[in-house]
């Protein structure tokens, strides 16, 4: 069995490196350098992306799809069907410790989440649809924009809460989780919920549009507008995009646009570069690592969009 | 540091998988929470394991694939629909007829993760909120589980770019 291994490693060894198809495959990526490259380069960028992100309090998705796409020689339908793979398996497996601290909290994400993923699927089918350059464009906007909104989203650890509206009261979104800085068990519950499930409808669409873990719009929306306490809206959005990514990342893999040997390397290399940035955040400078991603997203943003445009 | 950023790495330390067993709560939560918690602990490493196993079978060559990994090349700068057209690729569901190809073997892993919500709210979720008699909750999971089965079904057209 082993000699059969050996063989064929030796064989795509000699494929790789010698064969003509080997020879055609490099010329066709236009930069000389050889297949195995790009999944050894995705799994290098994506393992510092994953610590970036964590040190940046952002997901990973949200960087991922930008400079792959931009930086890469892979269709932006691969690009973004990895993209929800990786958003899809960070959440998930961030999900359980946020769950068991209450920080995310059922009763206010599975109504959010059923918008968001309906809304998901409508995105993937229509960006899966439009021309690559318009939605190389829409997506260089999009990323622009929220490279702004991290600029000057001020976010608030404990938003005031008015009377909560007939929905939050129907619904009972509510609960209590410990909150270290105070020593006790801190209450909280939302308001103007009607005006943020509107809301979730435009983040479920280019969370399946742009295969973007949407965690950068579901946090001001959860936060700000609907007053969750910060650490509520961060971990509910967290484990609410487990739910939202998987109606588009289903409608991704149905259609072809999941490739192993784009999604595989990046999902692997985003979550053990996750696990070592949470070794990392204690001597780490938050707010440096969060301007170089802000740079990160507008360079990537931008040159998106001159993609789009054809220059 | 912004408050995000804050929160994000509070929030973070509670994900890691080496805080999870420490993480005590001092709060009720939710029974069904907790058990979904669980679920997920175990079944998305289980799934992020999966993936990685089955991408070294592909590279290993130990099942050949139906496509090359060294010609991949030839067919990642092209959209979609061009990729299936050209390769002859299943579409929906026709992946799990391949298995016996080393490249298709490595959505096994990326199915088993998509299904977990669909398994969680079914097996976990509605039952407990049934039980409650939480018929607003109830009523928002099945919706979403039909939502979640018609995005996995394989139905939805997609028009080609």
């Amino acid at each position: 069995m082993l000699d059969g291994l050996i063989l064929k490693a030796t064989m795509l060894v000699e494929m790789a490196n010698s064969s003509q198809a080997a020879v055609a495959v490099t010329e066709a990526t236009g930069t000389g350098l050889p297949w195995w490259a790009w999944p050894a380069m995705l799994l290098v960028t994506c393992f510092v992306l994953g610590i970036v992100a964590v040190m940046a309090g952002v997901g990973g998705g949200v960087l991922f799809v930008p400079i792959v796409g931009s930086f890469y020689p892979f269709h932006l339908d691969f690009v973004r069907g990895a993209g929800l793979i990786v958003a899809l398996a960070g959440a998930l497996a961030a999900g359980p410790g946020l769950l068991k601290a209450n920080l995310a909290n059922l009763r206010l994400a599975l109504p959010v989440a059923l918008i968001a993923s309906t809304f998901s699927i409508v995105g993937a089918i229509v960006g899966l649809a439009l021309p690559t350059d318009i939605l190389q464009i829409a997506l260089g906007v999009t990323i622009t924009l929220i490279a702004i909104l991290f600029i000057f989203s001020k976010n608030s650890e404990f938003p005031k809460v008015g009377e909560p509206d007939s929905v939050t009261k129907a619904l009972k979104i509510g609960g209590s989780y410990y909150e270290p800085s105070a020593g006790k068990a801190v209450d909280w519950t939302v308001w103007r919920t009607p005006q943020g499930f509107f809301l979730f409808i435009a983040i479920g669409m280019v969370a399946g549009m742009f295969g973007l873990g949407a965690g950068w719009a579901n946090v001001p929306v959860l936060n700000l507008l609907m007053g969750a306490p910060l650490k509520i809206a961060v971990g509910s959005s967290k484990f609410l995009l487990s739910i939202t990514d998987t109606s588009a990342a289903w409608v991704y893999m149905n259609q072809g646009a999941v490739l192993p040997i784009i999604a595989v390397p990046s999902v692997v290399g985003i979550m053990i570069g996750s696990l070592v940035g949470v070794k990392l955040l204690a001597g780490a400078k938050p707010a440096f690592v969060r301007k170089l991603v802000i740079g990160m997203l507008l360079f990537a943003g931008i040159r998106s969009l001159l993609k789009g445009l054809g220059y | 540091m912004s408050g995000q950023a804050r929160a994000e790495k509070q929030t973070s330390a509670k994900a890691a998988p080496s805080k999870q067993t420490k993480a005590v709560p001092k709060v009720d939560v939710p029974p069904e929470q907790l058990a979904y918690a669980n679920l997920l602990l175990y079944c998305s490493w289980a799934g992020i394991g999966m993936l990685a196993v089955t991408f070294l079978i592909y590279m290993s060559g130990f099942f050949s694939p139906f496509i090359p990994a060294s010609e991949m090349p030839m067919y990642w700068g092209m959209s979609a629909h061009e990729f299936l057209v050209e390769t002859g690729a299943p579409i929906g569901w026709g992946w799990l007829g391949m298995l016996g190809y080393g490249d298709f073997v490595n959505l096994l892993g990326i199915a088993f993760l998509a299904l977990l919500t669909i398994v969680g709210y079914l097996v976990l979720l509605l039952p407990a909120y049934l039980r409650k008699k939480d018929i607003a909750y109830a009523s928002i999971v099945v919706v979403e589980i039909l939502v979640l089965t018609l995005a996995a079904s394989g139905v939805l057209a997609v028009g080609a770019h």
